[in-house]
Parts: structure tokens; sequence; C-alpha cells
């Protein structure tokens, strides 16, 4: 056999010089193909763990979090972060953070319960959202959970429950404000310009069955400006003081919600977000310095919370897939299909991902759409990206998925893959199994009439 | 799929039009098809002639050709029976 003489194959390009001049062959890639992911090689992930597989790292998990925590304690007494379960709500991954010291911030009934699986105290659980059942209620005031009321008809119906309870609910209201970044999300919590909150606050403190423990904020999400966090925390702080001086109650916490940006890039955003998202110290020193300005002067400085999510976890994990099949479009584009698509990257709405070949490759490039696998147009990763000649089967990484995709990923058309978790001795573990026709089935029944036909 | 008869094509993969003024890098492999092409070879000979020289399936050879052909006609490289 004479195969071991042979060349290594590429596949033919032929590539337009833009400028007549003969440079090199076009923009050189600026990346370098990511073929380990924490010590394990992506291809023996694969073999054992199937394409596409979630990856995710304890080591940078706990990185971030220290660094971020960091940012905030060295410039304030009193810190706490309470892990947004929306975000990523795979018990391991909130597992990890409650070690670090987080608590735990819910926004359903389902997350709820999931923290309290998880074993978090139940005076350790922030409950947020619109949507708080009765029974939730019930269950979070038992608990001496912290209640955030969202609207008028969530603070009547607490207050019913509590008379029969018997419980004073320990209780904050959320408050949506203009920081100067548009659109204001007013949708949730009481505004604060038109007075609302100062409404909502009387109500509380007038009924007396209730215990305003603090006063919560989640002023958007991917927020490029560490200023509106400042506007936010000097309103909330006027809040407290305005209850202080009236009431002569301090409140125990000031919640600063999540929001900060991570480094990925928003779609059609000319500059990658690595070079333009704030880090964890802009945001603590905008957050601090208007909080110790402010005009409140309360006896004991008030618990700073953060539900920070994305920014803590988005670059800690990685969705690896294959690629299925390289076509021609009609203006000439090459396009390649990759075994991943916008059901479990449901991010690419969102953000140009990075992607990297997990194989080396030469320096020719071609201007690439990448599709996922769907039968729908819109299932689209990039729409346009330098890329490297990629051939079917080759292994491809998806950068910075770490955030919203383990959560908002769908069943549509084919299961949903494996997620595992690399700790910090490189030890690769299942945290969530593939899923399988029966998982699905199972949930299903046909009625007697439809069970038979020719 | 023959190419036009004016293009200048050198040894290290630079491809010149002087009909267009527009010029092109080819990599490796794909300046031995083009060679190839420009001798007249047929699409079979071709395939037979890289997978002589590289580790590849005549499967993967061929659709890569086909592929490359179709590249050289949107950059209005080839030569038409009609032209
Ligand atoms: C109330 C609340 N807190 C925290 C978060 C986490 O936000 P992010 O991931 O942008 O930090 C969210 C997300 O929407 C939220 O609604």
């Amino acid at each position: 056999m004479t195969m071991t003489s042979k060349k290594t194959y590429e596949r033919p390009v032929i590539k337009k010089l833009e400028n007549n001049m003969p440079n090199k062959f076009g923009t050189r890639t600026i990346f370098e193909p990511i073929s380990h992911l924490e010590g394990q090689a992506v291809n023996d992930l694969i073999a054992k763990y199937g394409s596409p597989l979630f990856v995710i790292s304890e080591r940078k998990i706990r990185k971030n979090f220290r660094k971020a925590r960091q940012a905030f304690e060295t410039r304030y007494p009193r810190v706490q972060f309470a892990w947004s379960y929306k975000t990523n709500y795979l018990d391991a991954v909130c597992n990890i953070y409650h070690q670090e010291g987080s608590w735990a911030e819910v926004v359903s009934g389902f997350e709820y319960d999931k923290a309290i699986r998880n074993g978090v105290q139940g005076n350790k659980i922030i409950f947020n959202g619109p949507d708080k059942s009765e029974t939730d209620l019930r269950k979070a005031i038992t608990n001496h959970s912290l209640i955030h009321i969202d609207h008028l008809d969530e603070l009547y119906m607490l207050q019913d429950i509590a008379r029969n309870l018997n419980i004073r609910p320990k209780v904050a209201i959320r408050v949506n404000m203009d920081t100067g970044v548009y659109p204001t999300w007013d949708r949730f919590g009481f505004n604060y310009e038109n007075g609302q909150a100062w409404d909502a606050l009387n109500k509380i403190l007038f009924s007396g069955m209730m215990d305003l423990v603090g006063l919560h904020t989640h002023i958007g999400t991917f927020m490029l400006s560490p200023s509106a966090y400042a506007v936010a925390a000097s309103k909330l702080a006027h809040l407290a003081q305005s209850v202080l001086t009236k009431y002569n109650h301090e409140i125990k916490y000031i919640d600063m919600g999540g929001g900060f940006a991570s480094q990925n890039t928003l779609k059609g955003s000319y500059l990658p977000g690595s070079d333009i998202s704030p880090s964890f110290d802009d945001f603590a020193e905008a957050i601090t310095t208007a909080l110790m300005n402010s005009d409140y002067r309360p006896k004991n400085p008030p618990l700073l919370i953060l539900e920070t999510g994305r920014a803590l976890i988005d670059d800690a994990a990685w969705l690896v897939s294959t690629v299925l099949a390289n076509k021609r479009l009609s203006d000439g584009r090459r396009s390649t299909i990759l075994n991943a698509g916008v059901n479990i990257l449901f991010t690419a709405f969102w953000y140009d991902h990075k992607i990297t070949p997990a194989q080396p490759f030469t320096s020719y490039t071609e201007d690439t759409a990448i599709y996922g696998p769907l039968c729908m147009n819109i299932d689209v990763l990039r729409e346009s990206v330098t890329m490297p000649l990629l051939n079917k089967d080759d292994h491809m990484v998806i950068h910075h998925v770490g955030a919203y995709n383990m959560t908002q990923w769908m069943q549509f058309i084919t299961l949903r893959p494996k997620v595992v978790l690399i700790d910090e001795q490189n030890k690769v573990h299942v945290i969530r199994n593939n899923e399988s026709i029966d998982n699905i089935r199972s949930l299903e029944h046909v009625p007697d009439h439809l069970l038979n036909f020719e | 799929m023959k190419i036009k008869s004016n293009i200048a094509v050198s040894d290290n993969g630079f491809v010149f039009n002087p009909a267009s003024g527009e010029s092109f890098m080819v990599n490796p492999v794909g300046l031995g098809m083009l060679n190839m092409m420009r001798k007249g070879q047929s699409q079979e000979q071709i395939v037979a002639a890289i997978q002589e020289d590289y580790r590849a399936e005549a499967m993967t050879i061929e659709r890569d050709l086909l592929d490359f052909v179709e590249m050289m006609r949107q950059y209005r490289l080839l030569q038409y029976d009609d032209e």
C-alpha cells in the first residue's frame, strides 16, 4: 500500500483577490483550531458521548464566579450573589454556584422546587417573576423565602395568604425605571418615575402584614452600559431612604438583578463582544460608587445582591458538533450544514457565536454560511463567516453557549443531546443524559380508537 | 468544462483573467484540477489523477470537482460553446 505516501487532501478552492494583489490567500483566519477542551480531545468526547454534545467547564465557572465576587467585595462590605436558575438550571451547574456561596434566584414554581431539591435553604431563595401561583406563594412564605412582588394582584394575594397562614412573608418589590437605556423594561414590577413603586411600598408598610426586606430591579439583559446600573442603584437607594424617613424602617438588601453583558458578540455588532463588553470591575465600580454616594443613610449598609446570569457562565460552555454536508448557494457562497441548529442553540438568534474547527486546517478560507439541520429557513448559526475549508464529518466547536441554551432548547424533530461537565481534575461527568424516544413517548397517550389503521 | 484559453495560471496558484483584469488564488488541489482541465482531461481522468496523489475517496473528489467547476463558472473563467 502506498497510502501513507499520499498527500493530505483538501477540497479545491478558488478565491477572488479583491485588490488584485496576490497577498497570500485573502484574509487569514484569525483563529486556531480548538482540538481540546479542558484537556479533553474533542474527537474523543464525541466518540464517547456522541455529537452534538454540550461541554461545560467547572474550572471556568468557578473562576468567573470568583472574579465577579472579588470585583464587588473589594468595593463594598456586604455582597451576595444569587444564581439565576433560568440561565442554566442543570442541578450540577447550580450546585457549583451554591458551593461557591450563591443563593438561588428563581422565577417559577418549577425553578423554586428545583432549588429546594438541590438543598438550598428556603431563606436563601429569591422568588422573582410575574407567575407565582397561590401554591407557590404558600410554599415560599412557609419556607421564609424572599418574595419579590411583581404586581398589585400578587401583593393582594400575598396579604390574603399571610392572613390565613398567620406568617409574615418576607418581601421586596421589583422596581422598573428609566436608566437612560432604551427600550426600558417596564413590563415587570412597579415603575419608579410615575410613583407606582412608592405606592406599592406604602401599601406594604401600611398593611403591617409583611416584612419589607429589600428592593429589587433588573434593568435589562446584555447591558453594555455600567452607568445605567449607577442610575438604577441611586434610584433604589433613594426609595430606601424615603422608606427610612417615613417609616423609620431599614430595608436589609438592595438587589441589582442581572444583565451584565457577556463576552459574546451581538448579531450585527461590528466589534466583537470581547472588545466592547465592560468587565465585572466596571459594573462593580458603577454600582458600589452610586450606592455609597447616595443619600441613603441607614445604620447598617444594605446587603448588595446580584443575580448575574449570562456573564458568569456564557464562556464556560461549548457545543461540539459535526459537519453533515457542504453546499454551494445560488449566489456562489459556500454553506455548511452542522448537526446542531437553533433547536439546541437558541442564542444563535441573538449572537454571532464564534465557531472553530476542531482539527487543523490550512490558510485557505471561504465566506461561508453555517446552518443547522432543521428543515426550517430560520435555522441559521452564522449568516456569513470566514471559514477554512470544511469537510463532511469534521468536528466544530461553538463557543460561549453556557447561558440560556440548556434551558431554552426545544425538542423539535430530534432529541436533545448529552451535557457533560469537565471537573477541575479534567474528569468528564455526564450531567444530563441524551433524551430517548421513550422519554418523549412516555408522556403521550393514544386513545383506543386511534390505535389501529390499515 | 473548458477553461477560457486566455486565462493565465502560475505555478504557485495565481490565476489571472486578462479580459476582466480579475485575479484569483487556487489551493494546490484546485491548481492540479485546473491544470488538467486546461489540458482538456475528462472528469474521470482528473478524479483518478487526484486520487493517485491524495488520500481521499473518488466520490469526495468528484463532488468537490463539480463544486470547483461551479465556482469557476461563477467567476466567468469557463469557455462556453456559444462564446
Ligand atoms: C429577574 C432576573 N434576574 C436575573 C436575570 C439574569 O440575567 P442575565 O443573564 O442577563 O445576567 C434575569 C434574566 O432575564 C432576570 O429576569
